[in-house]
């Protein structure tokens, strides 16, 4: 008995069906691949994130982010509000409120003191901000996937989630785009 | 000889990545073999517009100093 461990046939498509195709389904080089899974919600890991993100996705590579665990808090909308259904999970977005615009460092965060450090000294040099990244990811056609099972455990809803981003999915389709892409776990 | 540019970019002030990020996205609605120039003040512009240029095929014809600026020449592939 074989277990169900092979890879399935892909079908063969022409070219001409290949290009009605959205971009990323379309085969292309590792090199022009990019997936990150984006753990953490901290500020210090997210911006880099983005930056990454544009970045390649202005080199003309496919990109896709898949948002995990905390990394779905910045992923909330600024104005959801306390988010989730049961006392743990509203307790949780409490201390840990979603939002890009709220997000914490991972050091030196003092209470929200560092990163508001961080915003002025972003201004300062004209540094995009997380929010303006955020959208300019959109606007070029990068991938943002929530991950459905922490959106369930966390008590995060798809209208609690800010507008554009792609449908929630599971371990098994970011791992499938990841086979044939570089990949960054921040 | 002066160079016809297709675009003009003026990108200063602004850090890393959006010289990159702005220069990609201005030129997209370019035909192939258009030059644009683009003059930028970020030190690491210097290194990320020849790396850029390498990744995406497009060729950078000039790339050097002018006063405190960076100045980018690059023909769309």
């Amino acid at each position: 008995m074989t277990i169900g461990l092979d890879r399935p046939e892909i079908p063969e498509i022409d070219d001409a069906q290949a290009q009605e195709l959205p971009k990323w389904t379309q085969p292309e080089t590792k090199q022009d691949r990019l997936v990150i899974f984006a753990w953490s919600g901290d500020l210090d890991r997210v911006w880099p994130t983005l930056i990454l993100a544009t970045t390649a996705a202005a080199s003309g590579a496919a990109v896709t982010v898949f948002f995990t665990f905390w990394g779905l808090f910045p992923l909330v909308r600024n104005d959801a509000g306390i988010t989730g259904k049961n006392v743990m999970q509203k307790m949780l977005a409490v201390m840990n409120k979603g939002g890009i615009a709220n997000m914490g460092l991972s050091k030196l965060d003092f209470l929200g003191m560092g990163p508001w450090m961080m915003g002025k000294l972003a201004k300062e040099h004209h540094v995009a901000s997380p929010q303006e990244l955020l959208d300019l990811a959109k606007e070029l056609g990068v991938r943002l996937v929530p991950c459905q099972m922490s959106m369930d455990m966390l008590g995060l809803t798809r209208d609690d989630l800010i507008d554009g981003l792609e449908e929630p999915a599971g371990a098994m389709s970011a791992l499938a785009e990841a086979k044939e892409a570089t990949t960054l776990f921040i | 000889m002066t160079l016809q540019t297709a675009l003009h970019l003026d990108l200063k002030g602004l850090s890393c990545p959006l010289p990159i990020v702005r220069t990609a996205k201005a030129m997209k609605e370019l035909e192939s073999g258009a030059m644009v120039e683009v003059i930028a003040t970020d030190p690491g512009s210097l290194k990320d517009f020849p790396a850029w240029c390498r990744v995406t095929g497009n060729d950078l014809v000039e790339h050097g100093a002018i006063g405190d600026a960076f100045r980018f020449v690059i023909r769309k592939r």
